[in-house]
């Protein structure tokens, strides 16, 4: 069977500036600078692009001058790239240019404002993200024993990964170990603060293409599979780690596990095959989560996985090597998700600027995470599936 | 950590921000108004739900019904918060996840103990606190 994104590919990734604030911009602004930046990237002219997404897709549209063209609002991640894929593979559009920024609408407090609890059955117990992610968390360490130095390890890797990267927020703040994580004032409990993602602006963009203008450019990246699982509305009810909405679904906790393995099918591949994993951050215990849910281990084994230096620049499974949420940028609701993504195909390009994984072919991107009980899954590859 | 003497948990004082009922969910705060605690569950074939539905999760049926609770379960997960989002929220505080022994989960926040006797299956009940004039919380303390 053909391969359903054989046509498509992504040519151009683009990330503007990242910085805790970037006066003078707002989101669309810097989504904007972003788009520019990776229309560049793919050698393309804004007059090729006919199809638009993200949440910024209206006023790229607007400002791009690129109408009359398709757009879609549609926001998140890496489900937006699948989407901006699928125009591709179904005729609709040949090139399309996914955005999105973070500036100016950011408050700057402990928590990014978009993951305030919304249900009335939570949120009078003072819950938000940190909390959310530490109720999972904590879970996994009563079945499993996984402990809080376990949790600081895949921080500390992450952090340095990010104070190795000269296009960090946060370069140059490291080098991390475990105990400077542990070290760090006590957010919620089982999370430090370094633990946690941190909240920055910036702007982010990619320009996929169908197969006939991707194939003049050696650098461009293929799509080899995806997946989605949902559990429902991210932080509106309680996070159980043993929720499960009918008899034979997987719980709530092992979200993702669905989506990498139809990442896996899609591809024809197995998490052996991985040579870098551009895991989303946004809690160090999901570094440890996402590891056994995608079957890069077996349930428990995360911690002594993250400890055995795995993860890490030279070991087996390279993970999160820009830094992350916790020390690249974390700019908006939408941005930092296809952060992962860009990430992956420079990755795969070969041009990362620090923590380059030598002769990566294959690189797995995600978002989401157990507190907020969605997990989105996508495969990229170097070579056309 | 949580093994350095932070007292007791307690409620924090009113004045912290509360959730706005909806009409869907007013049994739920009539209930905690008069000190018990009813959750929703359908009346077509008896599952329940972590929120207040329109359909049934399990059975499709559109028939939101309300039960009381024992109020009494066992401590399933939690978290000792010492960062609040909003500073009506007094630290260190702790949400949780109970069991409750109906066989289902509930999110609260444990008060009544210190911090550090905080473990997995700790046996709790419910008790009532005001969040405003007109609206009060389930909490959960330790039992024997």
């Amino acid at each position: 069977m053909t391969h359903p994104f054989r046509d498509v590919a992504i040519v151009g990734v683009f990330n503007t500036r990242q910085a805790r604030r970037l006066p003078g911009y707002d989101s669309s602004s810097i989504a904007l600078e972003a788009a520019l930046g990776a229309i560049a990237d793919a050698g393309i002219q804004a007059a090729d692009v006919d199809g638009v997404v993200g949440q910024a897709a209206a006023d790229a549209v607007l400002e791009l001058g690129l109408g009359p063209c398709v757009r879609r609002p549609s926001g998140l991640g890496i489900p937006t790239i699948v989407d901006a894929a699928a125009l591709i593979a179904t005729d609709q559009c040949r090139v399309v240019l996914v955005l999105a920024g973070g500036a100016g609408l950011v408050s700057h407090g402990s928590a990014a404002p978009w993951t305030a609890p919304a249900n009335e059955l939570v949120a009078g117990f003072g819950l938000f993200t940190a909390a959310e992610f530490a109720l999972m968390a904590r879970r996994h360490m009563v079945v499993y024993g996984t402990t809080e130095r376990q949790l600081a390890t895949a921080a500390a890797v992450i952090r340095t990964n990010g104070h190795h990267n000269p296009e960090a927020v946060y370069h140059g703040r490291g080098p991390f170990g475990p105990e400077d994580i542990l070290a760090s004032p006590l957010v919620a409990e089982p999370f430090h603060l370094l633990d946690c993602a941190t909240v920055s602006e910036g702007g982010c963009a990619l320009v996929l293409a169908r197969a006939d203008i991707a194939l003049r450019d050696p650098r461009a990246v293929w799509i080899l599979g995806c997946g989605s699982d949902s559990y429902g509305p991210a932080y509106t009810v309680a996070p159980v780690w043993d929720f499960t909405p009918r008899p034979g679904a997987g719980a709530a906790g092992w979200v993702g596990a669905g989506a990498a393995r139809a990442s896996f099918a899609m591809a024809g591949l197995g998490p052996g095959d991985v040579d870098v994993a551009e895991f989303y951050d946004p809690f160090s215990f999901e570094i440890i989560r996402q590891l056994e849910a995608y079957g890069f281990c077996e349930p428990g084994e995360g911690g002594p996985m993250v400890e055995s230096g795995a993860i890490g620049p030279r070991g087996v499974l390279p993970v999160t090597t820009d830094g992350g949420t916790m020390s690249y940028s974390h700019p908006g609701v939408a941005a930092q998700q296809f952060q992962r993504v860009t990430r992956g195909v420079r990755q795969l390009r070969g041009e990362c600027p620090s923590m380059q994984v030598e002769d990566a072919a294959v690189a797995l991107c995600s978002n989401g995470g157990s507190g907020a009980l969605f997990t989105d899954v996508l495969l990229l590859g170097k070579e056309r599936p | 950590m949580s093994s350095v003497d932070a007292g007791v948990l307690s409620p924090p004082p009113p004045g912290f921000p509360m959730p706005r009922p909806s009409e869907r969910s007013e049994p739920f705060w009539s209930g905690a108004r008069q000190g018990r605690l009813v959750l929703p569950l359908c009346s077509a074939c008896g599952a329940r739900a972590l929120r207040a539905f329109a359909v049934c999760p399990h059975c499709t049926a559109t028939a939101l019904a309300w039960e009381q609770s024992a109020g009494r379960g066992a401590l399933y997960s939690w978290t000792v918060v010492w960062r609040p989002p909003h500073p009506g929220f007094v630290v260190p505080y702790a949400p949780a996840v109970v069991a409750l022994d109906e066989g289902w989960w509930f999110l609260s926040a444990v008060v009544g103990c210190a911090p550090d006797e905080l473990r997995e299956g700790l046996a709790l009940g419910v008790e009532f606190h005001p969040g405003s004039d007109e609206l009060a919380l389930p909490y959960f303390h330790p039992i024997t």
